[in-house]
């Protein structure tokens, strides 16, 4: 219908986990919602680092767990420091995980946000694939007013928007609430996906049945701020980095080169020896977190998921989904409201922000805002993991016939070999203690 | 056929990602910019290794092998040179393992 436009409750831009979840919560408040996807279909366009942790889900899907496209729970989880010829690796398993209700899962993009979309549309929403939405409508009074898209006729007129359109979020920069680019904030991923047989995996990585491993890795990355991940698919495993754009284009190293050397280096070769690459992907990562966040509603729009930095990236704890998934369902059932009193202004959807306050999403994020920093930091990434596996190597290595010097001793002297300053080894611990208070 | 990662070559690893290759480009550079660009981050920093110096100074690109990252935009120093937006519709990078 060219020149036409549809005329509905709400748009939300990005079948992603945020979008799926915001439609499906308008679509469960009886909103009419179309959800606007430019792949051919959810999860085309988007790369992960390892893990789906799936408690959010209760609030979408009783028993979850009985149809998620999982490829396996993760039942063990490592940390590992590194140097190019050393790894210490903090390693913990729990056969608790594998069981109802669950902790983590691996999958494929393709699949689970595929999954969680066609949960949208099982309650009502429209969805709408292989369509850009190119740009906001705006109302004579200069209020948001719907979305443009690449389709012939259409515009999609709407009493709220919502971005979930991911990293580079065209509509929240149009907006005004986002900069044209922000490298500081901004990391690079780059992954493969490698086949392996099933049963070689299981014996490689010590798993039975559906168990899966997820390992983070700090040191692998060529002095490039950022990490290592390789997490276990039923008969693939993916393996990766991600980096920070700024230090990723002051090394002039290339990020395939990164991600081969994690691969050579001597204690993940051999997990992966023979195996065959099925897929080589890239995405970017918002790793500014709380600190880089946009305001998230304005008049006639909220944003939520990556398109809003909702992602943590604090060492230990590496989280996206989830809160995607969580700041979509709070923006959705936002949405719902303020629909229904006939309030879409930034004042009407305040409640946004006091929802996602009051849950995970902006309760994590900001009791960890300074951890990226601290994990990020020049000597955390490099004199660290070089001063601990250093340490155990002299803790290991037995010297007779010398005696044993003792682990103080030991410590010391590692802490001189390395040229490591004990002031700031303290400064920095503190700092990482309050950083992860 | 066992592929280590010493045995791929970057347009065996580029083909191993689904392209739905749009007609229109997505990506435009302005050459005369890059010319007076000193560092061409986007050589090294894109994935796809879209990106290539000329010997006359000018970045030589194509658009059809684009993960649909943002990369280039985000490292490019000149204000504007790189002009990025996402394919049309349906077309570009299909992920299936992502």
């Amino acid at each position: 219908m060219p020149g036409e436009s549809v005329n509905v409750d709400a748009v939300v831009v990005g079948a992603g986990p945020a979008g799926s979840a915001a439609a499906l919560a308008l679509a469960r408040a009886g909103r009419d919602v179309i959800l606007v996807e430019r792949g051919p279909f959810p999860g085309a366009k988007n790369v992960y680092g390892g893990v789906v942790y799936g408690r959010i889900l209760d609030e979408v899907v009783p028993r979850w767990w009985t149809e998620v496209p999982v490829q396996r729970w993760v039942t063990r989880r490592s940390t590992m420091f590194m140097t190019p010829t050393q790894a210490l690796t903090v390693d913990y398993r729990t056969s608790a995980w594998g069981d109802p209700p669950y902790n983590g899962m691996t999958t494929y993009r393709a699949d689970f946000d595929s999954w969680l979309a066609d949960k949208a549309v099982a309650a009502g929403a429209s969805l709408v694939t292989s369509t850009v939405a190119t740009g906001l409508l705006w109302d004579a009074s200069g209020r948001i007013a719907g979305v443009r898209t690449d389709r012939p006729g259409g515009d999609i007129r709407a009493r709220i928007v919502i971005a979930c359109d991911g990293v580079n979020s065209f509509l929240a920069k149009e907006a005004g609430l986002l900069p044209r680019t922000s490298p500081a904030h901004t990391a690079l991923g780059v992954k493969e996906t490698l086949a392996l047989p099933r049963e070689v995996i299981d014996e490689r990585f010590g798993l039975v049945g559906d168990q899966g491993l997820d390992i983070e890795m700090v040191g692998c990355t060529s002095g490039i701020p950022g990490g290592g991940f390789l997490y276990t698919n039923r008969d693939t495993v993916s393996v990766g980095v991600v980096v920070s754009l700024e230090g990723l284009a002051e090394a002039k190293i290339r990020p395939e080169e990164i991600v081969a050397g994690v691969k050579a280096h001597p204690s993940i070769a051999p997990y992966l020896r023979g195996a065959e690459l099925k897929e080589y992907s890239a995405h970017l990562v918002p790793e500014g977190g709380y600190r880089a966040m946009p305001r998230l509603a304005v008049d006639g729009m909220l944003v939520a998921g990556d398109a809003a930095s909702m992602l943590l990236a604090a060492a230990l704890w590496l989280e996206g989904v989830n809160f995607a998934i969580g700041a979509g369902l709070a923006a959705g059932r936002t949405a719902a409201e303020a629909i229904a009193v006939g309030d879409t202004t930034a004042r009407g959807l305040a409640g946004y922000r006091r929802q996602l306050e009051s849950c995970f999403v902006l309760a994590d994020l900001k009791r960890l805002r300074n951890a990226a920093n601290v994990v990020l930091a020049d000597r955390m990434q490099r004199d660290y993991p070089r001063l601990a596996c250093d340490f155990a190597e002299q803790v290991f290595t037995v010297t007779n016939p010398h005696p044993k010097l003792g682990m103080a001793k030991e410590f010391f002297r590692a802490v001189r070999r390395n040229d490591v300053q004990l002031r700031h080894l303290a400064r920095d611990g503190w700092q990482a203690l309050r950083a992860f208070r | 056929m066992n592929l280590s990662y010493a045995e791929v070559s970057f347009d065996e690893r580029m083909a191993t990602a689904e392209f739905r290759v749009g007609q229109r480009a997505h990506i435009t550079v302005d050459a005369d910019a890059c010319r007076s660009c000193t560092t061409k981050d986007c050589v090294h920093a894109c994935p796809a290794g879209l990106f290539v110096p000329t010997s006359d100074g000018g970045i030589l690109f194509n658009y059809e092998q684009c993960f649909e990252c943002g990369t280039c935009y985000q490292v490019c120093d000149k204000q504007g040179a790189i002009t990025w937006t996402y394919p049309d519709g349906g077309d570009g990078v299909v992920f299936r393992r992502g």
